[in-house]
């Protein structure tokens, strides 16, 4: 059967059906209706004001791509000023190509680029250094959130760097709907309660985040890129196939195939969310070490970098703390 | 007895990973009884073409959750799924959403 007419222009034949809403659409009106979508998500969350100097956290893929490639066509009508940060973790033979295609997006758009790499961050450090670290303890399994504490940190240092106002990643719905997942399976009360909302304001003195990809699926994100012919990097990181997420990833694709809004739907829920009063955690202070927003003595990164300096690497994530 | 068709089958967004890390593939079917649709070239691609862990491409008789199938640039599921018909010369791409971001 041949492919239905396009419901927005009537005029071309439909190349896909959105995830949301079922509507059937072409190549260039679908392209024109997730921009405008993203340019809703940032005017209606009010995520960056006009005049902000925003870093967006480049990483080569398919998400912070299609962010970057959007914000700029978006960036002359908010007021922005672009400037991409990407961090090096230090993975042989996976970080290196990812970088070097951060480098050619940024040659393309005219953006500046600045690098921050783990090991001058955090004394030396790589992921690799810190993988071997953990290889054999049992924690070999927690790389991408070690990896993902980390790179939050450099993150946030390679922006000030450059005088952001703004932090911008390219997490999409789906990407929010497995956290979901894996707080719940998690028992993660707190975090839960944390994830909801498009970004966070920047207590603590950290520089406000904000994700504009959140309502916008996998599925968009990738056929967004495809419609636009961009160029990313898409091989999978050598530590993530021991990663809980991709179980959390499987069970939500599997569940798409037979719902699928369920990943909308995951996430409007999850913004729903209430704690019960007792179940509230205690108001977040300031890391004895470096002043970020801390539950405990020490930040995440903090308590991390001290284990690892330590020989004890431990993470504080789960109900247990 | 559907002719030989000649097709282009493409991997992207990761996909071309199981494929010896090919993109493109220029690909004459064979003429058989029944006419060529999505369904039996995934079985055609599983033993002429795939490389590694099968599991990460094709479930059951179907792709792998998370792989989108566009013919000729519009998503398989406007076109009837595993039961479109291949046409001589269509393009086929299948591209992973699953990898990195």
């Amino acid at each position: 059967m041949p492919a239905p007419p396009c419901a927005s222009c009537g005029k071309a034949r439909a190349a896909l059906r959105r995830p949301r809403s079922g509507q059937a659409l072409c190549g260039a009106c679908f392209c024109a209706a997730f921009e405008a979508e993203v340019l809703r998500t940032v005017l209606a969350g009010r995520l960056l004001p006009p005049g902000a100097v925003v870093a967006v956290g480049a990483s080569g893929g398919k998400d912070s791509t299609v962010l970057a490639h959007v914000l700029r066509a978006l960036a002359p009508r908010l007021g922005l000023a672009l400037h991409l940060v990407a961090v090096d973790e230090g993975i042989g033979g996976y970080r290196d190509a990812a970088l070097a295609a951060v480098r050619r997006q940024a040659a393309r758009w005219e953006l500046p680029l600045t690098v921050v790499a783990y090991a001058d961050l955090f004394g030396g450090w790589t992921m690799d250094a810190v993988a071997r670290s953990t290889a054999g303890s049992g924690r070999s399994r927690s790389c991408c959130t070690f990896c993902g504490v980390l790179r939050r940190r450099a993150l946030e240092e390679g922006a000030r760097r450059v005088g952001a106002t703004h932090i911008v990643t390219g997490h999409n719905a789906d990407d929010m709907a497995e956290t979901v997942l894996m707080n719940f399976l998690r028992g993660d009360a707190a975090r839960l309660a944390r994830g909801g909302g498009l970004g966070s304001r920047g207590e603590g003195g950290a520089l406000p985040r904000c994700r504009p990809l959140q309502l916008a699926s996998q599925k968009e994100v990738v056929l967004y890129a495809h419609s636009r012919r961009l160029d990313y990097f898409s091989e999978e990181c050598v530590y993530a196939p021991e990663a809980f997420r991709g179980h959390a990833r499987d069970l939500l694709k599997r569940l798409e195939a037979a719902r699928p809004s369920v990943v909308l739907d995951l996430v409007h829920s999850a913004e729903r969310l209430a704690l019960a009063p007792a179940a509230r955690p205690p108001r977040p202070g300031a890391c004895s070490r470096c002043g970020a927003l801390a539950s405990r003595a020490l930040c995440q990164a903090c308590a991390l970098l001290d284990g690892l300096n330590r020989g004890r690497p431990r993470l504080a994530i789960g109900k247990g703390r | 007895m559907a002719a030989p068709l000649s097709v282009e089958v493409e991997f992207g967004g990761g996909a071309e990973l199981l494929f010896d890390g090919v993109k493109k593939h220029q690909v004459t079917l064979p003429g058989q009884e029944e006419p060529w649709d999505i369904r039996n070239l995934l079985v055609w691609i599983k033993k002429n073409l795939l490389k590694e862990r099968p599991e990460l491409f094709i479930q059951g008789d179907s792709v792998r959750p998370g792989i989108l199938v566009l013919v000729n640039d519009a998503d398989w599921e406007l076109l009837g799924e595993l039961d479109y018909q291949l046409q001589d010369q269509d393009n086929i791409l299948f591209i992973s959403t699953l990898h990195g971001g």
